[in-house]
């Protein structure tokens, strides 16, 4: 993986400097909240219903160990002794002390790591598939190509005050693990017709209170002019883009109401004005930072442990069922470690738990480490005839839940229980459903399912993709939640459609329940999912489920 | 006729900690809403407001909540004012582990 060089350090190092200084004069008095605040916010920290919030950027969820173990000594000594990993692919601390901020952002310098553009006007860190440079089904590893973006995008004079956030997204892989459609730009590895691996680039996505699909700006976009096209983008955007509505100056808002055509004509005339100011040294970059994602070593090892022991232990055997994936080489296999233990926080892990996955990874996993939007972190490779030891290991540090992919693996906002900007809770709704079904036992029967949980229409939890949606509100004093079905957050990108009516807080987890056992009655087999079934039923049959009496009614 | 007001405290993040904190009668900041100073004039709420948010070196975020007069003094009428006074619910930490 990237490891900085002199250059990386000193800048960052140069930033925590001066934001020790800005600190001080906030607490001296020599700065109002409403100079600090855009300070801060450059800096990641946000100021939340009961503390500060800092968010650290985890560059497209790639981690090493030592930096892991950073990340829990960070909570140990400043925080409460975990962390919150995002869904972009972030970790943050909920309780940090303003004058404690300083000497965590040094921490984070020391292992590579900053809190630089996690917030503001800008654009935000650069996200990718969280199997990428492991799954079978990549063309190649995006990563590179994030960090090329990453360093392009830090500290870049012209896009430092842009109408709003700014989200890129990269995979390398035709299954779309990274929701590159719901991201401003998103950027799909493609192969053209000579067999040249270039991208298919896509504009305009994003969830939020307006939700939009990313429109193809570009079916085919050579690798070499990738920089000098995503800079034509954000710059087409930058003077576009509306500045009189915050809530209207998302670029999926710029795209709509000037059209795609009228974007792609400004767009193609910018890279041709700059296409020539990248004079290749962009590309000499990437070649170096290519060298920094080599493919590890692979050990050569016998496999069949690894079947005696699915064999021999059935909680192994439902384990590697469910989370693991693919690997590009047949003796590995990608681990996805839940974070979603029924009845915890999604999310959340300890620091005692940051620092297991750190020696696991360490010992078994090539010293990788990756945290997935889905709220989970990955050990992108393992070799099979080491799963059952990572199994036992996991178990111990309470990190060996077999739910990957199932009802109880929920996204969820930190909602109103940490956000400033929540309508209503999330959490406690992610884990009312996911202990629930842990009491029913038919998670495993119930299948693929994504439950995906907001609390503000913002959509931090990506609840528009969700198979099922879940909406938090304020509805005159009370806490409500809208259900959304048959969004899809993959290849096949769809937002979801409203049910109907909203469900208060009591109402919402019988809800969930009586649509799901209400699917499983209806599903042609055991092999048609939710999305499936929601796809060849349409909504009807669904929402005479969540409101019986008036289907009911309606019947009558 | 003009709108009754409802009652309000003042309410911000303290500067230091970043938690929850209530302006007082005699213009200090508390970690408890019940001794915060009860508004009922809007004129006298707005006055006391511009006053709160001199106190830069102490606070950020200043603003008027609702409340209603409790017997212990005022007590939060919204759930997210009521969250402010608690902590999260998913964990013992915040205001509620201080008591």
């Amino acid at each position: 993986m990237y490891t900085y060089n002199d250059f990386d350090e000193a800048f960052v190092l140069e930033r925590v400097a001066q934001f020790r200084g800005q600190v001080e004069r906030r607490i001296d008095g020599s700065l109002t909240e409403d100079e600090f605040k855009p300070l801060r916010l450059m800096n990641g920290l946000y100021l939340q219903l009961h503390a500060y919030m800092l968010r650290v950027a985890i560059p497209y969820g790639t981690l090493n160990s030592g930096q892991m173990r950073q990340l829990a000594f960070i909570a140990d000594k400043w925080d409460k002794g975990y962390g919150h990993f995002t869904t972009r692919q972030n970790i943050q601390y909920n309780w940090p002390k303003l004058n404690d901020v300083p000497d965590m952002l040094e921490a984070l310098a020391d292992v590579g790591m900053h809190a630089i553009q996690t917030s503001g006007n800008t654009i935000r860190n650069v996200t990718a598939d969280h199997f990428a440079g492991a799954a079978a089904d990549e063309i190649a590893d995006p990563r590179p190509i994030a960090e090329l973006l990453r360093q392009w995008s830090t500290d870049h004079p012209e896009f430092q005050f842009l109408p709003r956030k700014f989200k890129i997204a990269v995979t390398g892989s035709p299954n779309d693990r990274a929701v590159t459609k719901a991201h401003d730009i998103g950027l799909r590895m493609v192969r053209n017709d000579a067999g040249e691996a270039g991208f298919e680039v896509v504009v305009g996505g994003g969830l939020g209170r307006t939700p939009m699909i990313g429109k193809v700006i570009r079916d085919f976009l050579p690798q070499e002019d990738l920089l000098a096209y995503c800079e034509a983008i954000v710059s087409v955007y930058n003077l576009l883009g509306r500045r009189d509505n915050k809530y209207k100056a998302r670029i999926k808002i710029t795209v709509h109401e000037n059209g795609l055509e009228t974007i792609r004509e400004k767009v193609e005339a910018r890279f041709a004005q700059i296409r020539d100011g990248f004079t290749g040294f962009d590309q000499q970059l990437l070649a170096q930072i290519e060298q920094h994602f080599a493919e590890p070593s692979y050990k050569s090892a016998k496999t069949d442990g690894y079947e005696a022991a699915r064999l021999a232990n059935p909680a192994f055997r439902s384990w590697t069922d469910t989370n693991l994936t693919a690997h590009k080489n047949d003796d590995y296999a990608i681990v996805s470690i839940s974070i979603k233990k029924h009845g915890h926080t999604p999310g959340d892990a300890s620091s005692d738990q940051m620092r297991a996955i750190a020696d696991i990874a360490e010992t078994f996993g090539h010293n990788e480490i990756r945290i997935s939007h889905e709220q989970n972190v990955i050990l992108p490779h393992v070799h099979k005839a080491d799963l059952n030891l990572v199994y036992q290991a996991l178990r111990k540090a309470d990190l060996a839940t077999a739910n990957i992919g199932l009802v109880s693996d929920i996204i969820a906002c930190p909602g109103m229980d940490y956000c400033a900007l929540a309508t209503a809770r999330s959490i406690p709704i992610a884990q009312e459903i996911a202990t629930r079904f842990e009491e029913l036992k038919m998670e495993h029967e119930v299948g693929p399912l994504k439950i995906k949980i907001s609390g503000c229409i913002n959509a931090c939890g990506h609840h528009h993709v969700g198979h099922i949606g879940i909406l938090g509100l304020d509805r005159a004093g009370v806490e409500n939640y809208q259900i959304t079905l048959g969004g899809d957050g993959s290849e096949d990108a769809t937002i979801g459609e409203r049910a109907g009516p909203g469900f208060s807080a009591d109402e919402i987890v019988p809800a969930i329940e009586r649509l799901i056992k209400g699917y499983v009655a209806i599903r042609q087999d055991d092999e048609e999912t939710f999305l499936q079934a929601y796809r060849r039923l349409g909504p009807a049959p669904f929402k005479d489920i969540l409101y019986p009496e008036k289907a009911e009614k309606n019947a009558a | 006729m003009p709108r009754a007001f409802t009652p309000k405290v003042i309410t911000a993040n303290a500067l230091l900690e970043g938690d929850a904190v209530w302006f007082t009668p005699d213009s200090t900041w508390t970690g408890d809403i019940k001794e915060a100073e009860l508004l009922e004039d809007e004129a006298h709420a707005d006055l006391r407001l511009l006053e709160a948010q001199a106190q830069q070196d102490k606070i950020a975020g200043a603003y008027l909540a609702d409340v209603k007069a409790g017997v212990d003094g005022p007590e939060p009428t919204h759930f997210r004012e009521a969250f402010r006074t608690r902590g999260p619910s998913n964990y013992n930490h915040g205001k509620q582990a201080e008591v």
